[in-house]
């Protein structure tokens, strides 16, 4: 447009870094420069992405920041922007990719130079994801993330990591491959694969339907909903804790991300039309999935398992087509991607003392952690959805949408939240109360000052946002109330 | 005189061969004469690209923009497979100066393959071609598996030009013309003689491009053959032979493309599929890339059925990344010694990340590209062909196509996950040869790269399909 490409600058910035950090060479006293390498590009990464927050016009429901180059061919071209919906997520990624390397500073223990290549690189493309215009950079950027991310789980992961991340790889693949086909097939119907451009389009019926199967179909795994909900608690498990957190934090919101954006506005018939279908299974998640999690032994399955049910809220709250159904689809996915990212890193703190995340081989940790104690429930009570925190103020939305649509699913979901309130209350009893009778756990030591430069801000957006949530939906009430009338004016 | 100046690489290429066969009787220093032919493939390839387009020999003979193209990818592959020849020579025993002559007819035999608009001059460039292969594939005289693989290659190749014959000799009955475009022109659309005469010449091209059911030589041949002729038989004679399945179909029966096009699905459908599940359990990197270029040829069959512009312009790039993509495992695959012995087995890649990070990152890369996942050069061949597929209504064919490139995903992940993810092996010998790092470099670059700047190769593409539409 008129002044710095600033979009491109946040997308290269991370490139940039990568190239930096393979010429420093990679033995053990030029570790930490690596690090604050790493660190210090994200960090100014996620400066330029407040710089783009800032400058950007909350009235305006439209792409700003637009940037178009000749790509490939004079149809498909490199063009990228943000709007309202797109821009907290892009700020989301920037702002946790500093903290999963400063989460990963001791716990990566080989490799430490390829690791980070490897975060920067996922950097570059989740970035990618939100700001592209154009449905095949989308795509571009879509399935090259799982590159990096199949080598953070399958290099630096755990026991069972082989298993883990050819399942992730081979399960979003097999997804998002009819994604491309659609993508194709909507390029030959108008003849560009713009979105501005298709968003005003309107397909057949029967196009729609197929069309909107095709994009389901990548989405629901990536989401992920039940039944296709398998490869994450495995994924979960064995990733590094830097891994989960990004993997929770934002690979899980390109989906909602994608409903919002394609599913629900370029096909609003067969949106629809399959919505029941889509109300059920968010349903069945949320019930199904937090009764599963009730029964977990392992930390990072359980938070993996409720991660699946707030999905189910997300999904639940797009195919309301309201626009608190909406609003609160995406401050539901921007609080998870908060609140989970911080209780995986909660689960990463106590992993990196004792190596397990057994729940049965902790206990009474109140007695030696008092700060780690105090996050820990902050962020608890945020993904159960207590009032004056972020969970509270999505589930609240979405559950006020669906109230209005549908009763019964209203019922079923706020069943979900109680039992929400189950799983983690007992979690965090197990582990936090109680005495402190293990041997081993008699000397554990509370947060350091690295851990607590990593939660302070976590918990202080949390906050923020539960009591205060008006700035973050001025930004995305414009472009939601866009979409609606897209999708209103479509269906009439 | 005139007339000989539309045949002007190939004259080219042909005396210089001959004279290089003279002077090596009496000059046996193998890499100074290896070096001359590797000019002497990129002088023709030169001169290919400043060659005007024309036809000649009652027209038998066509120089357009897509035989153009061809043409320079098979100079390009031969070329490079000379770069893979030289550091690799002794330690396979086959360290004679034949090797680069029978290299350089076999190109020769293809541009003139791909040139012809003749059933005639077609078969005799085909035959050229094959000639050379049968004792490149056989030249490691003292190994058993490389006589086997030579044998092989022999007795199925001469079926499958009996074959080829047998159709031609039928088509020629049928229509009273071996000229590509008088046979378009006097086509009769209800002759079943025809009709078999079209499937019998689809066989033997199908033997060619090795698309299943006319598989069976592939991975024998490729695991026996010495890796440098490995490398080429996966580059060159298969773009050429694509090429002139293309141009045959194209020029003689365009009219009447339903009826053919059956049988390009059928075989695309079938390589893909075949491919994607058989590779899985192969254990042997050559061998392993025989199937996955058996998998390649299904894809690049989708931009044949497709019967038009998109479809020869998404042949045309797959085709290019094809080459250099194959060009990056290949010069790598030479580059895998241990103590000065060659390995081939794919858990010999254990370890390599820990060893050389930045080759294991390229060669994954390249694994990834294979598998078509974005943003590496490999999926936007795929993207190209789904396209043109799509566009001329053949979902059944894109549906399967990428079913088929998931399930492939797997054994190019399990290449990846043993060289980064399993328990380290002994280090590789340094990776010393410059000519294969060269080769090794350009090309993953170009794998890498290649969706920063697209256009040069997708102005080739367009370039070349302007000639059938």
């Amino acid at each position: 447009m008129n002044e710095l490409p600033i979009l491109s600058i946040l997308l290269i910035l991370p490139v940039i870094g990568i190239l930096l950090l393979t010429f420093i060479s990679s033995n053990s006293e030029s570790d930490g420069n690596l690090k604050q390498t790493a660190l210090w590009v994200s960090f100014l990464n996620f400066i330029i992405s407040l710089v783009v927050l800032f400058n950007f016009n909350q009235v305006d429901p439209n792409f700003q920041f637009v940037e178009k180059y000749y790509w490939l061919g004079d149809t498909i071209s490199y063009h990228v922007g943000v709007d309202g919906i797109s821009i907290l997520f892009v700020v989301l990624t920037t702002f946790l990719v500093p903290i999963c390397i400063l989460a990963s500073y001791n716990n990566i223990k080989f490799s430490i130079k390829e690791y980070l290549i490897a975060f920067l690189a996922l950097e570059t493309f989740m970035i990618g994801v939100f700001i592209s215009m154009d449905l095949i950079l989308f795509y571009l950027f879509f399935e090259g993330g799982l590159i990096p991310m199949f080598l953070i789980i399958g290099i630096w992961g755990g026991e069972r990591r082989i298993y883990s991340t050819f399942k992730f790889f081979l399960y979003t693949l097999a997804g998002s491959v009819f994604m491309l086909l659609a993508v194709i097939f909507m390029y030959w119907e108008v003849g560009t694969s713009s979105i501005p451009i298709l968003l005003q389009y309107e397909f057949s019926y029967d196009a729609q339907i197929i069309l909107w199967l095709a994009f389901f179909a990548s989405f629901v795994v990536k989401i992920p909903m039940w039944p296709f909900h398998t490869w994450l608690p495995d994924a979960h498990v064995e990733a590094p804790t830097a891994g989960s957190v990004i993997l929770a934090g934002v690979l899980l919101k390109l989906a909602g991300y994608g409903f919002i954006r394609f599913s629900i506005t370029m096909f609003p018939d067969a949106s629809h039309y399959f919505a029941p279908m889509i109300y059920a299974l968010s349903i069945i998640a949320i019930i199904f999935t937090s009764l599963i999690a009730l029964v977990q032994e392992d930390m990072k399955k359980l938070i993996a398992y409720s991660s699946v049910a707030h999905m189910g809220f997300v999904t639940l709250g797009i195919f309301t087509f309201t626009i608190q159904g909406i609003e609160g689809a995406i401050i539901q996915m921007i609080s998870h991607g908060i609140v989970s990212a911080a209780l995986f890193l909660c689960v990463g703190v106590v992993y990196d003392r004792m190596h397990t995340r057994e729940i049965e081989r902790y206990g009474g940790l109140v007695n030696r952690m008092p700060l780690y104690s105090f996050s820990f429930m902050i962020f608890i009570l945020a993904s159960l959805g207590l009032p004056g925190t972020s969970g509270f103020v999505g589930e609240f939305l979405v559950l006020l949408s669906i109230f209005s649509v549908n009763t019964y699913f209203a019922v079923f979901a706020t069943m979900g939240v109680v039992l929400a309130a189950t799983y983690s209350l007992w979690l965090y009893r197990k582990i936090i109360f109680g005495q402190l009778i293990k041997d081993d756990l008699k000397d554990i030591l509370d947060l350091s000052s690295r851990e607590i430069v990593i939660f302070a801000p976590l918990i202080l957006l949390t906050i923020l946002i539960g009591i205060y949530p008006i700035p973050v939906l001025e930004i995305i009430e414009p472009s939601s109330q866009l979409t609606l009338e897209i999708i209103n004016g479509k269906m009439d | 005189m005139g007339v000989f100046t539309i045949i002007l690489p190939e004259i080219f290429l042909f005396l210089s061969s001959t004279l290089l066969l003279v002077v090596g009787l009496f000059y046996k220093r193998v890499n100074i004469i290896n070096l001359l032919t590797f000019s002497i493939l990129i002088l023709a390839a030169v001169l290919v690209f400043y060659q005007p387009s024309s036809f000649g020999f009652n027209n038998s003979f066509v120089n357009d923009e897509f035989s153009k193209t061809i043409k320079m990818l098979i100079l390009i592959g031969s070329a490079s497979t000379l770069l893979m020849f030289s550091p690799s020579r002794r330690k396979i025993n086959i360290d004679i100066y034949e090797f680069p002559i029978l290299i350089s007819f076999a190109s020769l035999g293809m541009m003139v393959m791909v040139s012809s608009n003749d059933l005639l001059s077609m078969f005799i460039g085909l035959e050229l071609q094959s000639l050379s292969l049968y004792v490149l594939a056989s030249l490691n005289r003292n190994s058993l598996q490389s006589s086997e693989s030579g044998i092989k290659y022999f007795i199925l190749g001469a079926l499958s030009s009996g074959l080829l014959l047998f159709g031609i000799s039928y088509i020629y009955g049928f229509t009273g013309n071996t000229n590509f475009n008088l046979i378009s022109a006097t086509y009769d659309k209800n002759s079943l003689g025809l009709l078999i005469g079209i499937v019998f010449v689809c066989s033997g091209l199908a033997f060619k491009i090795s698309a299943v059911p006319f598989h069976m030589w592939t991975p024998d041949v490729y695991q026996g053959a010495p890796t440098p002729v490995t490398g080429f038989f996966a580059l060159a004679p298969k773009i050429a032979a694509v090429a002139i399945f293309l141009r045959f179909l194209y020029s003689s029966f365009g009219e009447t493309a339903a009826d053919w096009q059956q049988i390009i699905i059928f075989l695309s459908i079938a390589s893909m599929i075949f491919a994607a599940f058989a590779a899985i359990a192969q254990s042997n990197i050559k061998r392993l890339m025989a199937y996955s270029s058996i998998g390649h040829v299904g894809y690049i069959l989708i931009g044949m059925a497709c019967f038009n512009f998109e479809g020869v312009q998404s042949l045309i790039i797959y085709l290019i990344l094809y080459l250099v993509m194959n060009l990056s495992v290949f010069s790598f695959i030479l580059m895998m010694k241990r103590k000065d012995e060659y390995c081939e087995n794919i858990n010999d890649l254990s370890g390599l990340y820990k060893h050389n990070p930045f080759y294991a990152i390229l060669i994954a890369l390249s694994m990834f590209s294979l598998a078509g996942i974005p943003p590496l050069a490999g999926f936007f061949g795929k993207f190209y062909i789904f396209m043109s597929a799509i566009k001329s209504d053949f979902y059944l064919l894109a549906v399967v196509g990428i079913v088929a490139s998931v399930v492939s995903a797997f054994y190019y992940l399990r290449i990846v996950k043993i060289i980064y993810f399993d328990e380290p092996s002994e280090k590789f010998d340094e990776f010393n040869s410059s000519s294969l790092n060269l080769l090794f470099f350009i090309s993953s670059g170009i794998v890498i790269l290649f969706f920063v700047y697209p256009s040069p190769i997708l102005n080739m593409g367009n370039y070349a399909a302007k000639t059938f539409f």
